[in-house]
This record gives C-alpha cells, structure tokens and sequence, in this order.
C-alpha cells in the first residue's frame, strides 16, 4: 500500500506509541483487504462503549489509550452506553456496574470522543454526506449511512473505528470503492410493509438469506427514515449486510448495476412466518422501542397512544439525549412517565444489563432487538407492531 | 490447504466447526468462551483452546472486543480459520494475537479433526 511520508512517520512512531499501534492495525486490514492507500475520513462513530459488550478487558484497554494522552482527529461520536449516563439510578440500573460504566465514558471523552452515545448519530449532529469516506462502527448506522445517505463506511469493529479516529484515516478498501458497492441480489417484495416492524420482520428474514451480501429491493414503494433504519439494523443483525439499495427510494439505486441478479421474493406469508418464529407468544413484562435509537416521531407516535393511561408494565423508549432533551421540551417525556413509562437515553435494551433487573419477556418492534435480546439478555421475545405491544402494555 | 494471512501466528488442536457464520457479540459468553446464540448449531458448544473453523462472521461490529475479550479471559480459541474472514473478525484477531488465516474450504474439516495451523505462511494441515 501507497503511504505518505507523513503516514511513515507514524508507522516508524514519530507520533507517538499509541497512533504508531492503531496505524499499524490500519495497515494491516489495508493489506489484507487489498488497499492502494489511506484515505481521510470526515467523521467517526464507535461502537464497543456498554461494560456488558467490552467488560473489563476492553475498559482496560481503552483506559490504558486515554491515559497516554490520545486525541482523535475527526468528529467522532459513541454508541450506546449500558446505562442511561444521567438517570441510571432512577432506572435501577446496578451501581457497581454504573461504576465500571462511567470508567469507559471517562475515558473517551479524555480522548476528545464527543459523549452523545446513540446508535443513530445522523439524528443526533453527526451527519455525513453522500459519498463522504467515513469510518462507522455500530451495525444499523453502517447500513443507514451507506444505504439511505451514500455514505462510504466499511463495518469497522469497535477498536478499528477508533483507530481511524485518532490517525483521521482509514485504508481504502470495500465499500469505499464504487465497485464494491453493486447489488449480488435481488429481493423481490410482493407485500405491503405498513409498520415499521413489517420492516423489521422483512430485514431480519432478508439478512438470515443473504449473509453478507448487497440486496437490492424492488417492490417497496414507501418507506421513511424510521423504517429503512428499522430494516437495515435487523439485515445487520440476523446477517452482516452493510449497504442495501431499494428501487425509487435510496440515492445509489440508479446508479448501481442491476443485471443478472439471482431473484429471491418475498410475500405476505414469508413476512408473517418471520413474526412467528420471532414470537415467544408469552406475556411480556416490559415493552421496549428504540432499536435502533427512537426519532422524536417515533416518541411523539408512541406519546399519542399512551395519553391518558395507566400502564400494566413499564414501556421505555430508548432514544439519544438530544431527542430526549427535544420530548422534553415537547411535554412527551412527561406524558409518558404520567403513564407509567420512560424514555431512556444513552443506552438501549441490547446492550443494558435488563436480566439483572427483573424482566424476563421482553416486547419489542424491532428486528434488531428480537435477534439479540434471547442470546445476549436471556429474554423471551415478543415481536409485534407497536398498536399491539401498547395493547399488551395497557 | 493454502490460504490468506489474516492474523499471523502457529497453533495446533482439535477443529470445532460452524457451518453456520459466528456473531461473537451476543453469541459467545466473554467468560467462558461458550457459544450462546440461541439456535447457532454449536450453541452450548465451548470454543476454548479449540481451532474455530466457520465461514464468516456477523452481527454486531462489538465482535472485535469480544474476541479480544475471549483472549485476554483465557478462553479464546487458539487460532481461527474462515472462508472469508471480514473486517471484525480480523480486527480482533490482529489485536487478540490470536493466529487466523481465510480463502479455506471449510468444508473439508470436520468436527475433532488435528488441525496444524501456520498462520505465518497462510497454511492450514488436517494432521
């Protein structure tokens, strides 16, 4: 790989040690993967930031960069914490993991790491441009900033993300290249997607087929930013799919090469069978949104609904804190606690601690979630649209 | 078998088997090294001191510390084996030390099968 003479000055650790060592891990994903040269990056985002996903390996390993004095040079923002960084003690969360929690917020933000910690950082002041390079880790963000905006991002694990962050670089390869980004299938949809966990249901499905590959969907006539980010997280999550196009909605689609692409179609029976084998049928215990990060209209949607009444168990709604500070100002958060629930900001029910805390059925519209949450929070899922999870809510 | 240098490294042990991709995060327990992902066929299944043979990774782009995790927990595999090893994976790998090479057919190890894995030469022997 092509190397500026300021780029060798760091792999020979004129920089120092800590960007000679995430450099080198650059480098070497750079020549694996086949890439001429670095290419600057116009933001960051990283992932690996809960205690429960990094433990104690991880928070060392952050720990150990930030008391060296790293900086990073781009606009970087966090992915969600494991707790909400304000009101974790009114939320139950377990104080010797708020703890170890706080280690890892400290520590970022000695890095210079912007403290908004969301999985949806273009509704929360990071917002990239079509075809601007960037290195993006959390899985639903990858997929919306290269599907829905035509941002270039490969998936960058956690500690690659950072890397980028603090060189300001990463190696041009994958998906930042044009070639790379052309569709090897073709899914066919024969159905109406109406809720936003029809999107869900139709990602989780889609990515369990296509593992890593680039669909290409035609048959989706209508789709808003809430729903396409619903549909690329649960792709990201049951596969690794990491840019997708649909037909008249995203801005690659007619750009891209669309011949000879094997068909697979996908109807009304496929979608319902999807929200079967995602469905415990057991009673939930607590009803969770948000996953990925709820936009305020999804909050004011659910505000609506719940106006007025009292509910049997909790509903959290899982949001940054900048559409947080924005339901507030609207009197929704207020609404929504008078009924008995919460918006909770900086983490999300993946990646919080919620099997400590008493739940054991959890409700959820997302595909994300309902991929996750059996594995990693030892929950029963119930996947439904959101008229019925507030039903079972009520 | 000749294949791509991902993580360099030489290890030797018994092949565990996916045919199935791995998701680390919210698929193995950093503690124990246990697949975990409700329904993966080697679910239950332990991957310490074990060379991991599957095709791919997914999921979350947390894998990369999860595998880093498995490493400095001491219940990582001693080295990995992929068709196509994708960028969390190997960012683990490369960070954990752990030896992984890719552009294998999997298919032709099984499950126990002594495995010699020179991952500074990108070969992989079925002994």
């Amino acid at each position: 790989m092509y190397l500026t003479k300021e780029e060798e000055k760091i792999l020979d650790g004129e920089m120092g040690e800590v960007q000679e060592r995430m450099f080198r891990l650059l480098v070497r994903l750079g020549d694996i993967y086949g890439a001429d040269k670095m290419i600057p990056v116009g933001s960051v985002q990283v992932a690996g930031v809960s205690y429960k996903s990094i433990g104690d390996p991880g928070t060392e390993f952050l720990e150990d960069m930030s008391s060296k004095n790293t900086k990073v040079k781009v606009l970087t923002y966090l992915n969600p914490a494991g707790m909400d960084l304000e009101n974790w003690r009114k939320l139950g969360f377990p104080k010797n993991f708020a703890k170890n929690q706080l280690r890892i917020i400290n520590a970022f933000k000695k890095m210079g790491i912007v403290i908004t910690s969301t999985c949806t950082p273009y509704l929360a002041g990071n917002l990239p441009r079509f075809r601007e390079h960037i290195a993006w880790s959390e899985s639903s963000a990858v997929s919306f900033s290269n599907s829905v905006i035509g941002a270039r991002t490969n998936r960058e694990g956690g500690p690659s993300a950072l890397a980028a962050a603090i060189c300001g670089r990463t190696a041009n390869y994958g998906l930042h290249l044009w070639e790379n980004r052309q569709p090897n299938v073709r899914i066919k949809v024969n159905t109406d997607l109406v809720y936003n966990s029809d999107f869900g249901a139709l990602g989780f499905l889609v990515g369990k087929t296509v593992k890593n590959k680039i669909p290409y969907f035609t048959g989706i006539n209508n789709g808003d930013t809430d729903q396409l980010k619903s549909l690329g997280a649960a792709m990201a999550a049951s596969g690794a799919v990491a840019l997708y196009h649909i037909e008249g909605l995203t801005p690659e689609a007619d750009l891209i090469n669309k011949k000879d692409l094997e068909t697979i179609e996908i109807g009304k029976k496929e979608l319902n069978d999807t929200y079967e084998n995602l469905n415990s049928n057991e009673k939930p215990d607590i009803v969770i949104f948000g996953c990925p990060h709820a936009s305020l209209r999804e909050i004011s949607s659910i505000c609506e609904k719940i106006k007025g009444k009292k509910l049997k168990i909790p509903i959290w709604i899982c949001t940054s804190r900048l559409m947080k500070e924005a339901a507030d100002r609207m009197e929704y958060t207020d609404v929504i606690e008078k009924a008995g629930g919460h918006i909770v900001s900086d983490t999300c029910m993946v990646v919080s601690p919620i099997e400590n805390m008493g739940y054991n059925v959890t409700g959820v519209n997302s595909g994300k979630a309902a991929n996750y949450l059996p594995g990693f929070c030892k929950q029963k899922v119930v996947f439904a649209n959101i008229d019925k999870l507030v039903e079972e809510a009520i | 078998m000749k294949g791509r240098i991902i993580s360099p490294g030489k290890c030797k042990g018994a092949a565990i088997v996916s045919k199935e991709p791995i998701g680390f995060y919210g698929g193995v327990d950093l503690e124990t090294g246990i697949i975990i992902e409700k329904n993966h066929p080697l679910e239950g299944k332990c991957i310490k001191n074990k060379i991991l043979v599957f095709p791919c990774g997914k999921g979350s782009t947390v894998g990369s510390y999860v595998i880093y995790g498995l490493k400095k927990n001491n219940v990582s595999p001693l080295g990995i084996i992929n068709e196509e090893t994708e960028t969390i994976v190997a960012t683990g790998v490369i960070l954990a030390g752990i030896p992984c090479i890719d552009k294998i057919d999997i298919s032709k190890i099984n499950n126990d099968d002594e495995i010699s894995l020179d991952a500074d030469k990108g070969i992989v022997e079925i002994v």
